[in-house]
């Protein structure tokens, strides 16, 4: 199973600017202090020396995350995974365009944690979509999807109506604690505290486990909480989790905002023997260095928290990020 | 978990000991509210017995912060262990709440304001 992240942004895509690219530059330059490079292959290599938030950007795209089976489908056909349609969907679609041309047909299931905007904002400039042959299947616990699915591309809002898609498009109801199959691998929901609810996905395949829980508030001091979310957790081989907050800011002045924290993603990984974890919906305000700082800050967390268990791989995840399991 | 209360120069002085996570979090909230925590107009938590803190311990301490400060009061942290200070840092708690290296120091923080 490989996991690749389209769009790891919170609530609202940004670009990285002019003026923090400069900034990155001028850094980088004085870093490399008069050092000559033969080549690009040169300059590459000492790059790679470099901090992340130095030479790269987190990026901007709302949140979508493809999951990659490695067996194909014995049915044959060209299936897809994902979670959620936020603006990484768009060079996710793209991609697929690129890979197959618009003639060979394929499915796309989509899972929706919920449909804020910044989690469906995707679709309407996603190719594939348009595409008679293709199909989309979406899957949702929230009974309005297909309602906020056309909202969203109906006038005044967006020129382009939801039935000019030509991809054949139908919506599956999801309910928490029933597992669905979908695209070769067992999934089940579980509903999470967040404005209107949303749901957090746990994927099983070929012996291995991704959970996608993003836009989920927690209160671990209530009864029952901790040890619920541990659960769905247990010994998942990744945990892409809602870390758009500190933890200070998520429980006072953003309290009933419906994120979480990068020291609560360590806790529940922790108690559930989670391996990886991959920070995401990264608040949109902050800097490539920030989120390097809530990185660092929760590899910390983990060293204080080891004792003497298994060590936890904790990382910011980016755009384009490619993890396998 | 245990909660110490005295009270020095007029204010209360809670010092909880060991280790406080989700398992104990109610209970440490319970303590809280034995000792009227949040109707305290001076608060310093002495936090050299606080082995470790998790995020449901500090939930519980920033519900606490927001009762006091709402009523007028002032809360305080001081001395935390190593552990604790860092997870204070970690979890930015330092950015909102005071603390002090010792609890000398904390108590004469709060008679030099008044
Ligand atoms: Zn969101
Ligand atoms: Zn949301």
């Amino acid at each position: 199973m490989k996991v690749r992240f389209w769009g790891t942004r919170g609530s609202l895509p940004v670009s990285l600017g002019g003026a923090a690219l400069r900034a990155k530059l001028v850094r980088s330059l004085l870093a490399a202090d008069g050092r000559r490079f033969a080549d690009a292959a040169d300059a590459e290599a000492w790059l790679a020396t470099q901090p992340f938030g130095l030479t790269q950007t987190y990026g901007g795209n709302s949140s979508c995350v493809e999951i990659e089976r490695r067996a194909p489908d014995p049915a044959g056909g060209n299936d897809y995974l994902l979670c959620d349609m936020g603006s990484g969907l768009r060079p996710f679609g793209n991609a697929v365009m690129a890979r197959h041309g618009p003639q060979r047909p394929n499915h796309f299931h989509i899972f929706l944690s919920h449909l804020h905007w910044d989690h469906i904002m995707g679709l309407p400039f996603f190719t594939p979509a348009y595409i008679a042959g293709n199909r989309l299947s979406i899957y949702s616990a929230h009974a309005e999807a297909e309602q906020a699915l056309r909202l969203q591309q109906s006038p005044p809002c967006f020129p382009v109506p939801f039935e000019a898609l030509g991809a054949r498009i139908e919506f599956i109801q999801l309910e928490p604690g029933r597992t669905v199959t979908a695209a070769g691998c067992q999934v089940s929901a579980k509903r999470q505290l967040h404005g209107g609810d949303s749901y957090g996905y746990r994927f099983e395949a070929e012996g291995r486990s991704l959970v996608y829980s993003t836009d989920s508030e927690h209160r671990l001091e209530q009864a029952g909480e901790a040890e619920d979310f541990a659960a769905f957790f247990r010994a998942a081989d990744l945990v892409v989790f809602d870390a758009m907050y500190s933890l200070a800011d998520a429980v006072s002045v953003k309290q009933d905002w419906g994120h979480s924290s990068n020291v609560v993603g360590v806790e529940l990984c922790r108690l559930a023997g989670a391996r990886r974890l991959a920070l995401f919906h990264h608040e949109p305000i902050f800097s490539d260095e920030r989120i390097a700082e809530v990185e660092a800050d929760a590899r910390r967390l983990e060293r204080i928290t080891r004792e003497d268990g298994p060590a936890l791989e904790v990382f910011a995840a980016y755009d384009g990020l490619e993890v396998e399991l | 978990m245990d909660l110490h209360a005295t009270y020095r120069d007029g204010v209360l002085l809670l010092q909880p000991q060991g280790r406080i996570n989700h398992l104990n979090a109610e209970a440490f909230e319970a303590a809280l509210a034995a000792r009227q925590a949040a109707q305290a107009g001076r608060l310093l938590i002495d936090l050299s017995q606080l082995e470790y803190i998790s995020s449901a311990g500090l939930r519980i301490l920033m519900l606490l912060s927001k009762q006091i400060v709402s009523a007028g009061g002032r809360l305080a942290t001081a001395a935390p262990t190593p552990v604790v200070r860092e997870i204070l840092e970690i979890s930015r708690f330092n950015l909102i709440f005071k603390i002090h290296p010792t609890v000398d120091a904390a108590i004469a923080a709060f008679a030099a304001v008044g």
